[in-house]
């Protein structure tokens, strides 16, 4: 038998490639292209008075200065950027243009576009641009959008994106009838998914076929291919977009297109060459999209065992300067807060508000880290009000294992009904309580007390839909040699899909993984496909190539049981060779058997030639290729699942916090993750560990830093604190595999798992170290020092 | 407004502007950065090879191994210091190539990602490791990780994991969250000793050659 690989750590495919230098990165193609450069707006609001670019084209090796005027002529490239998922809830949409017309909505916004021979060139040129503002009354921070003081579009009024309200049962009834009610404020900052590579775009036109090639750092290259051929008013058939190595997503390539990816396709076309633009750090900053700050009210009602009663969240989102990746956040957020818990009476409105900063779009989590902050806060909340023990509040108000399927009675963001599909809460929790210590904590808290140390513990829960539809869809082929082609559509940006699917195909069909070579993001072999976001390639992908090599293994079997005059039924494929199980020495080698496929007779090959002793008689009346049959050994197939899948986890954290420099540390971190049966378990530790150190960043140390005015104020990694292997500790996993009923794999995504609940989960630590409430995150040392000062001078409690 | 490649430059000040291929014949002598960029002729020893750039004197050792050379395992995640995504040994110790000029490393041995493998090929013991341990995701970082690594190993060859943690604590990692990084460290000083066995029963099929993973 061949070995199964599908549940093993195998080592990743993609590595020694990328370990000796040989990826093929963005930035490392196109070195004869002309580079892209822009001139972006200094201020937070303006409007534009007048551009001067004489300057600019004195440079020399300058080739084209363009403002938004000449954007014109190329299809409708001057008209406003798509509202990509348009939305019931959206009151007004406003989306930005690929250069900025006539006004700027914020710091970073690209205002003219200068090409020149080299990147150096071009930011000469760009510096000599001159660009005459007119300041406006910039809008920053939740605060000042909902004040409305000042509009951040007038079309927009109160600056109002979008109002939602979800409601299950009677929220406010149930608490109003409580014995207990809690209220809290909770505020959460923004931060950013930050990939090591930026964006990037390389675009050629090729005018003796009129055909657009655009290579893009893109979490969705089917979809960057639709929206560039609209927008330049392109056939779909002459432009194709390929993906090639991501330097990490984590969402910011998700939305598309971007500015510059109109802006310079629409140059190369125009110009008939090749132009490259690469943004910098400090365009990923200011220009691309940020996540998370939202405002928060909570009032919840519960009784003495700390069982809801009804609950009622007020958010408010901060959505930057354009929503053109729609709601897709917030809508995460409310149907999120539920939880693992049995919600029955709960009511949610959202008000999803511009202000004069970057776009917000998915992070790592999309909206479902602030969802888990604001339930795991509260619970956190009601432990303390009722003087529980935090494990003991939430496991009376888990879903419990038998009333899966849970349905959450609310409409997810894909429009589909939210019903979680497996999950046993109770036992992840035992699990975490276990590998944490919770039980023995209090002893070691008085061993670190009489150390003169200060620690505290916290957890928090989550569930998380994943491996959203609509669709996905796999292509395989296997060569005369042997060789199996397989492509999907979706991206990767550092997931391990060409050693993932690889193990999945290979175990399928019964050849050795070696022999599987995995295409993934390129429109030239899988047209259709949605994206890599929302923990769906494994889901998504993985069960389309299943499914496909299900297909392509019943053709192999049809055409090898013709050759050996045996049943299909009776033949298996070992190690690629298809033999009569019981009698292997009756076998026909798959290369042959992709010979035999293709009528063709040209003996190409040693294959070729040999396969003619399996070429028996044919049957003269029919055609070589039969009515339902296709010459080749492959095939295509989609999987779309009914609904989205629920994984779910919990996480524990010990802090320390000093005693006099309220400096935190994390001591351990331990993770409980149930995403079904583990594909490759090396992989999905590798995605738990990346997810909690990006939620440790923001817990601790990421927040984008915007003046009154709209300057980020720390747009450099030098003063937006990232966390480097000395701030993110050793992370503890344990995994409890609940398989899904809703495909074929038993699998639920693992993308964003860790980044969701560590907010909540640090928060509730640094709660209990210090014995005062923490409802604003992330929390550095100075602000953990004020709260203290707060706390000491006024002793009552304001939870 | 907008013209075509071939029309006669000409500078405005309303809005929509102008496409010129046509080298500018006169400049400004008052204003030097509109000249033409005087070339100087760099020589590197990249790898244990002589190479020869001619580049103009404020060009980035890391855009000049990149761009210029081809050599492009050497990445640039913030061309400001920080991430370390660039890092180069220079004479063996670790440098940021977005901080140098090209013209500076001149009469320097510069070794690269691409400098770590031995010259049949065969993965050098950093790179090694990575791969055992799952030391990347993207792999973005890695290349300044890996040549990081492996000066670092050169002066402490048998670090403890706190150690190994310190050692890499001036790269930024946006993926991998470190952890598998900090054992690559530990596995590399394993592999450079010679004490061979794999680590916890990871399957290893054999690694796919360059060409098999062309796309
Ligand atoms: S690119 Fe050189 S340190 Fe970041
Ligand atoms: S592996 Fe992606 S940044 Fe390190």
């Amino acid at each position: 038998m061949s070995t199964r690989t599908v549940g093993s750590p195998v080592q990743r495919r993609e590595d020694p490639r990328l370990v000796r230098g040989d990826g093929r990165y963005l930035d490392d193609l196109g070195h004869d292209a002309l580079a892209a450069a822009f001139v972006r707006s200094p201020h937070g609001h303006a409007r534009i008075v007048d551009i001067d670019t004489s300057g600019a084209i004195d440079v020399d090796g300058v080739v084209a200065v363009w403002t938004w005027e000449d954007l014109a002529g190329s299809g409708t490239a001057e008209e406003p950027l798509p509202m990509l998922l348009p939305h019931p809830s959206i009151e007004h949409p406003v989306t930005g243009y690929a250069l900025a017309k006539d006004r700027v909505h914020h710091v970073g916004e690209a205002v003219v576009m200068v090409v020149a021979r080299d990147r150096y060139l071009a930011e000469d040129a760009a510096q000599r641009v001159r660009v005459t503002y007119e300041p406006l009354p910039a809008v920053v921070g939740v605060e000042a959008a909902r004040a409305a003081e000042h509009l951040v579009h007038e079309e927009a009024p109160a600056n109002v994106g979008a109002y939602f309200e979800q409601h299950l049962g009677d929220a406010a009834g149930q608490i109003e009838s409580a014995p207990h009610v809690l209220e809290l404020d909770l505020d959460i900052e923004r931060s950013a998914c930050m990939p090591m590579e930026g964006k990037g775009i390389l675009a050629r036109w090729d005018s003796e076929e009129g055909r657009l090639k655009v290579h893009a750092s893109t979490q969705t290259s089917t979809g960057l291919r639709a929206a560039l051929a609209a927008k330049l008013g392109l056939p779909l058939s002459a432009v194709e977009v390929i993906t090639p190595d991501v330097g990490g997503g984590f969402g910011v390539k998700i939305n598309h297109p971007w500015p510059e990816d109109v802006a310079v396709a629409a140059a190369a076309m125009r110009l008939q060459t090749k132009i490259k633009w690469v943004e910098d750090r400090r365009e990923h900053f200011i220009s691309s999209a940020h996540e998370r700050q939202q405002l928060q009210h909570v009032r919840v009602g519960f009784d003495d065992d700390g069982q809801i009663l009804g609950m009622e969240a007020q958010v408010w989102h901060d959505h930057g300067a354009y929503l053109p990746y729609g709601v897709i956040v917030p809508l995460n957020t409310a149907t999120h807060i539920p939880g693992p818990y049995r919600m029955r009476n709960f009511s949610v409105t959202f008000t999803s508000l511009y202000t004069n900063t970057v776009i917000v779009t998915p992070y790592r989590g999309a909206g479902r880290p602030q969802a888990a902050y604001l339930m795991e806060r509260t619970m956190d909340a009601i432990a303390r009000h009722l003087g529980k023990d935090r494990t003991q509040v939430r496991s009376v108000n888990f879903v419990q294992p038998e009333q899966m399927p849970w349905d959450l009675g609310m409409v997810l963001q894909d429009g589909r009904m939210g019903i979680y599909d497996s999950g046993d809460f109770p036992a992840s929790l035992e699990k975490l309580k276990e590998l944490v210590g919770w039980d023995d904590f209090e002893e070691y808290r008085e061993q670190a007390r009489a150390e003169g140390r200060q620690v505290g513990i916290g957890l928090a829960c989550y569930v998380e839909g994943t491996g959203a539809g609509p669709y996905e869809g796999g292509h395989i082929e296997i060569e005369t040699s042997g060789r199996v082609n397989v492509s999907t559509g979706l991206t990767t940006q550092g997931q391990g899909h060409a050693t993932v699917f690889a193990q999945i195909v290979a175990d399928e069909l019964g050849v050795k993984i070696e022999d599987v070579h995995v295409t993934t993001g390129d429109t030239r072999r899988m047209a259709y496909s949605v994206g890599t976001w929302g923990s769906r390639g494994a889901v998504m992908s993985g069960n389309a190539l299943l499914l496909t090599a299900r297909k392509v293994k019943e053709q192999a079997l049809r055409i090898a049981a013709d050759a050996l005059e045996a049943n299909p039924d009776d033949l298996e494929i070992v190690d690629g060779i298809v033999r009569v199980k019981g009698a292997p020495e009756s076998q026909i080698p798959l290369p042959m058997v992709a010979v035999l496929s293709n009528p063709l007779r040209y003996a190409f090959d040693e294959t070729a030639r040999a396969a003619t002793q399996f070429g028996g008689k044919s049957d003269e009346s029919k055609p070589p290729v039969g009515d339902a049959e296709h010459p080749g050994l492959e095939g295509s197939d989609f999987f779309s699942p009914v609904r989205t899948t629920f994984a779910n986890g919990m996480h524990a954290a010990i802090v320390e916090t000093d005693p006099h420099t309220a400096d935190i540390t994390v001591l351990r971190y331990c993770v409980v993750h149930d995403c079904g049966p583990m594909l490759n378990p090396m992989i999905v530790e590798g995605q738990v560990h990346g997810g909690v150190a990006q939620g440790i960043g923001g817990a601790l140390y990421e927040r984008m830093a915007y003046d009154a005015d709209g300057q980020l104020q720390n747009a450099s990694f030098m003063d937006f604190l990232m966390p480097f292997a000395t701030e993110i500790p050793h992370i503890e996993t344990d995994h409890l595999e609940t398989p899904s009923p809703l495909n074929p794999l038993g699998i639920k995504g693992a993308g964003e798992a860790g980044t969701i609940p560590t907010t909540a989960a640090i928060a509730a630590a640094v709660e209990d170290a210090e014995g005062f409430p923490i409802r604003r995150m992330p929390i550095s040392p100075p602000e953990l020092w004020e709260l203290r000062k707060q706390h000491a001078s006024n002793t009552t409690d304001p939870s | 407004m907008s013209s075509t490649p071939d029309a006669q430059p000409e500078a405005r000040t309303v809005r929509g502007t102008v496409v010129t291929t046509v080298p500018r014949a006169s400049f400004d002598p008052a204003d030097g950065s509109a000249r033409p960029e005087e070339l100087i002729d760099v020589y590197l020893r990249v790898n244990g090879a002589e190479r020869h750039a001619r580049v103009p004197g404020r060009r980035l050792l890391s855009d000049a191994l990149r761009h210029d050379l081809g050599l492009t395992g050497t990445h640039v995640g913030c061309e400001h210091g920080v991430c370390g995504a660039c890092t180069v040994l220079l004479d063996g110790q670790p440098v940021r190539a977005c901080l140098m000029f090209a013209a500076t490393a001149q009469g320097h041995e510069i070794t690269t990602v691409e400098g770590l493998s031995t010259p049949d090929g065969e993965l050098g013991p950093v790179q090694q490791a990575f791969v055992e341990c799952h030391g990347l995701q993207c792999g973005f970082c890695t290349p300044g990780f890996l040549t990081t690594i492996t000066a670092y190993l050169d002066e402490n060859p048998d670090p403890t994991p706190e150690e190994a943690r310190e050692a890499i604590a001036g790269n930024l990692c946006r993926c991998t969250g470190y952890q598998n990084i900090v054992k690559a460290v530990c596995r590399a000083a394993e592999l450079r000793r010679g004490d061979d066995p794999a680590p916890d029963g990871t399957q290893t099929p054999p690694a796919p050659t360059q060409e098999e993973e062309q796309r």
